[in-house]
């Protein structure tokens, strides 16, 4: 992507950025914020490039941040109503890194509320709308800085994955998304949705750019204790240019559309035609990976939510007489029903007596899962398999409906349960011209050998020959 | 209350009025604040003694979205210290779980506890009289705040929240309130030779909760349980199990149930109130913490620990046992700092220490001089210089007293011994042409000259009047035994 130097100021990236973003807003709703202050950290950067200072990798670079990363800079909101006022005192970890290396933010991006749900519909401030299609969902719940991306606005946005709220809102808008390997991006100053599956991850243009990206923000920080010794950059990569890639024979069946199922045959053809082995492979235990996902998740949701209390930040109730009533109105009407579903869940199947039978049986299951990756892995470098079901669906399709909204997990979730790198790879549309995305899947660790791959899916896509095309035709730049 | 307790002292069996025996069973829970320097997951000061309310707070203690726990690891080691305290097996794994409340004093909505994987496994306590109380578990989680009540408001003060606890939980193995009340005062010394609290009780340094059944001796079923929760005395642990015991009894007498209840006692009125049944007790969903990874340590590290570990409760019983009367060392018992200094004098002088611990208890812990316990112990060498004086008739007892208290005097602690006898004026005159002399001198005196006849008339009592006139010459530098020896052959 492009930085700022002395013949393309801070301040012009940075005006371009903030115009788009407010020519958009009104029609896609995609920001909870829009930063125009901006303008000031972009004139400093000027000043220092003009007295010949040194400025980092991302100099100028205009992003977007999903409102559930906490800085100073406006208001902390998650898109629901009951972090409403909230100004954080800190600033998150990946936030720091980016802005250290000169980027800067321009908007805080819309999600579901606390980051629940597949569509952005959940959202507190209403719906963010489908890069390219105004009457369908954006995905979610990064649904903001998905389409932030897709629209040209910034050349990147963060976001957060736990059940796949990175790699299909990418997928929904044509993007590149990312969600590394559990803990290798901090989660300091994230607010949490599942703790042990949630993922600071990026919406990208390119894949030097996600790698750019990755670079930066990654390692190890002593201020979340579940972060990976730093390894990305550092392993041993590019030994061999043929892969071995595996396609899932599990989801090759009517539940995925069949837009989306001769997306993933063609690009197995491509990968064959293009030297690389392609196997298909069974994986049985990912049938649970859903079922499990709802159980741990809302079980850590719920916990990381009862701190959401109306007491010391946030919004409170004006009808709080007693502690009870402050409690039962500020959450009554701060959570989003989704938020509420969760948390009814979640605290269901953390009760007494029913522990055992659900969240315990969860976790076994998760084991399982686990341990069927790694036996795929040790089969193939990579699994490549759909991203969801279907292409973007329409607004109010689904959010009435919370299993079908689930189901569009099904295919995303079990990378969160495993702890892998998934990256969200855009090959092509639908007759309709919907973007497609194909979800390529590596070993833990395996994230930077991953990335590249990913772009060479990308260029041999039919998705990467549209803009090769346009690269002829000096469509893009 | 009042009337007199049915509850024996000591005995284990508890008779009813109506003549039937009864079995009292207690277990202890004992929450432990650690004295670390910082708190449990950040790394604000643990210590808001005299600190004004929410200013030792970091945002993960406030409870902010986003905020992880980060460990300290300080706080692992100390429970490592407190669990060899108790004898007990340290797990070289441990896990963090979540326990789950709504209450203002409480930010997250949860206690990181450990639940499932606790730091500290089974050990026992044993009292002065050598029962074992065996320790079920013990582990590490954070405190939480602290609410106050002012004009229709609550006040939350969050300094105490995330303060490390190590909750000590004993096996049902006390059967009477003196039991009871010996137990939680061994834990107390333990904790405290440790150094792994300050052990302010009056604070809530550490906090008790005990729980009581009472069952028909020959039962085989414990009876139903209540717990007494949060005191914070070793009297009020003791008069709280006696109340409780004969409320237990009277209802069982009475033909009524007792409930399984949480209850709550008031000092005033000496009677425990029921709080909360179990029908509302809490069911706090535990989960695994997923920001805390495993705490694993060495072996090594276990090794560190009990080397830091100092001479504990047993080892002086074992050291002093036979040697100090067992009721002087049991007080002494509680003052760590006097122990090792006893021990440091018992190091040359067995009988000094003897000696020592005799001052320590009859002047040092006597009421008036309660606030000397706050100033410097005397040094080693002025111990034993003290001692050797006792010992060779230098000082009399009351001159060897007198010096002692004046180790304490901020003029004179400095000095050596013997020079802030000199001071005093209290060394003993041994110098027995001196002391004849004196005695010459006394006795020519018209006004003891009737004592001298009466003595010699065979009234030996009044030997004493006279030894008392020569000490009254001497200004009580003279050994009075020796005086009593020279009036003898003088008035022979």
């Amino acid at each position: 992507m492009k930085t700022a130097s002395k013949d393309l100021t801070a301040v012009s990236m940075v005006k371009a950025a903030l115009e788009k973003a407010h020519h958009y807003q009104p029609d896609y709703h995609i920001f909870t914020w829009i930063n125009d202050a901006a303008i000031k950290k972009a004139e400093e950067i000027d000043r220092r490039i003009a007295a010949g200072e040194k400025v980092g990798r991302l100099a100028g670079v205009p992003y977007a941040l999903k409102d559930n990363f906490l800085t100073p800079e406006g208001e902390t909101t998650a898109s629901a109503r009951i972090l409403e006022g909230f100004e954080s005192p800190v600033t998150a970890t990946a936030v720091k890194k980016l802005e250290a290396e000169g980027a800067i933010m321009i908007g805080r991006t819309n999600l579901d509320a606390f980051a629940h749900g597949s569509s952005t519909e959940n959202s507190y401030y209403g719906p963010t709308k489908n890069s390219k299609d105004l009457t369908r969902v954006a995905g979610g719940s990064s649904g903001g800085s998905a389409v932030a991306v897709a629209l040209g606005i910034v050349p990147f946005a963060t976001g957060t994955d736990t059940g796949g709220s990175i790699r299909q809102p990418a997928s929904f808008n044509g993007v590149f998304g990312f969600k590394p390997t559990y803990g290798t991006i901090s989660r300091y100053g994230v607010v949490a949705m599942a703790s042990s599956l949630d993922c600071v991850g990026f919406f990208a243009e390119n894949t030097d750019d996600m790698d750019l990206l990755m670079m930066i923000c990654a390692g190890q920080d002593s201020y979340d204790l579940t972060t990976l010794p730093d390894y990305y950059g550092k392993e041993q990569v590019f030994d061999d240019p043929v892969k071995k890639i595996a396609v899932v024979k599990d989801f090759d069946n009517e539940a995925i559309s069949p837009e989306i199922r001769a997306a993933l045959k063609a690009e197995a053809e491509e990968l064959r035609a293009n030297g690389h082995e392609v196997i298909e492979l069974e994986m049985p235990a990912l049938k649970y990976a859903l079922a499990a996902y709802y159980i741990i998740t809302p079980a850590e949701i719920a916990s990381n939510l009862s701190r959401h209390d109306g007491i010391r930040y946030g919004f409170r109730s004006e009808d709080s007489g007693d502690l009870t009533a402050l409690y039962q109105n500020t959450r009554g009407e701060g959570f989003m029903s989704e938020n509420k579903r969760r948390i009814m869940i979640g605290n269901f199947v953390l009760s007494s007596g029913f522990y055992d039978a659900y969240y315990l049986k969860a976790a076994k299951a998760r084991t399982l899962l686990i341990q069927e990756f790694d036996k795929a892995f040790r089969e193939c470098d990579f699994l490549l398999m759909p991203v969801s079901p279907n292409p973007a669906f329409r607004l109010g399709e689904k959010v009435n409906d919370p299993v079908a909204m689930y189901l569009e997990d099904v295919l995303s979730v079990s990378l969160n349960l495993a702890g892998l790198p998934g990256l969200s790879v855009p090959v092509g549309e639908t007759e309709a011209g919907l973007p497609v995305g194909l979800q390529l899947v590596g070993p833990r660790r395996g994230d930077r050998e991953l990335i590249r791959f990913g772009g060479e899916i990308h260029k041999n896509s039919a998705a990467g020959s549209t803009e090769r095309h346009a690269d002829i035709m000096g469509g893009k730049d | 209350m009042g009337q007199p307790s049915i509850v024996s002292q000591m005995s284990e069996k508890v008779n009813s009025r109506s003549g039937k025996s009864y079995l009292p069973t207690i277990g202890i829970e004992c929450h432990v604040q650690l004295s670390t320097k910082t708190k449990l997951f950040s790394e604000v000061d643990n210590d808001a003694r005299g600190k004004s309310p929410n200013s030792c707070v970091s945002p993960v203690d406030y409870g902010l979205p986003g905020m992880l726990p980060r460990l300290n690891k300080e706080a692992a080691y100390y429970a490592v210290r407190a669990g060899l305290a108790l004898n007990a097996k340290i797990n070289l794994e441990s896990r963090f779980d979540r326990k789950h409340y709504f209450y203002p004093d409480l930010p997250k909505g949860y206690q990181i506890t450990q639940m499932f994987h606790p730091i500290i496994g089974e050990g026992f306590v044993e009292l002065p009289d050598g029962t074992k109380i065996r320790i079920e578990h013990a582990h590490l989680e954070e405190d939480a705040g602290k609410l106050s009540h002012e004009n229709g408001y609550s006040l939350v003060d969050l300094n105490r929240a995330g303060t490390p606890l190590v909750e000590i939980v004993s096996q049902p193995d006390i059967h009477s309130a003196e039991h009871a009340r010996d137990y939680c005062k061994e834990l107390w010394r333990l904790m405290t030779y440790a150094e792994v609290t300050f052990g302010d009780l009056y604070n809530g340094n550490m906090r008790f909760d005990v729980n009581i059944s009472v069952a028909e001796e020959g039962a085989t079923e414990l009876g139903t349980r209540a717990e007494v929760k949060n005191l914070n005395s070793f009297r009020s642990v003791e008069r709280a199990a006696k109340y409780e015991i004969e409320r237990q009894i009277k209802l069982i007498e009475n033909g009524e149930a007792v409930k399984q209840e949480t209850r709550g006692w008031s000092d005033a009125s000496g009677e425990t109130t029921a709080q909360r049944s179990k029908e509302m007790a809490q069911d706090y969903r535990y989960m695994p913490e997923p920001d805390v990874p495993p705490v694993r340590l060495s072996k090594e590290v276990v090794e560190v620990e009990r080397a830091k570990l100092p001479k504990m409760p047993a080892d002086y019983r074992e050291l002093f046992g036979g040697l100090i009367a067992t009721d002087t060392l049991e007080v002494l018992l509680d003052y760590p700092l006097l122990m090792q200094k006893l021990a440091e004098v018992a190091d040359n002088s067995g009988t000094g220490a003897v000696k020592i611990a005799n001052l320590f208890s009859s002047v040092l812990l006597a009421e008036e001089n309660a606030s000397l316990l706050n100033d410097e112990l005397p040094s080693r060498e002025q111990l034993l210089k003290l001692v050797e004086m006792l010992e060779e008739n230098q000082l009399s007892s009351t001159g060897g007293k007198e010096v002692f208290l004046k180790f304490f005097d901020p003029e004179m602690h400095y000095k050596n011994t013997e020079t802030i006898a000199k001071e005093l004026g209290v060394v003993q005159e041994n110098d027995l042409a001196a002391l004849e002399a004196i005695v010459d001198s006394m006795l020519a005196k018209p006004e003891t000259k009737k004592a001298q006849d009466d003595y010699r008339a065979g009234q030996e009592k009044v030997l004493g009047f006279l030894v008392g006139q020569v000490m009254k010459e001497s200004r009580g530098k003279a050994n009075p035994s020796s005086v009593q020896e020279i009036l003898r052959k003088k008035l022979q």
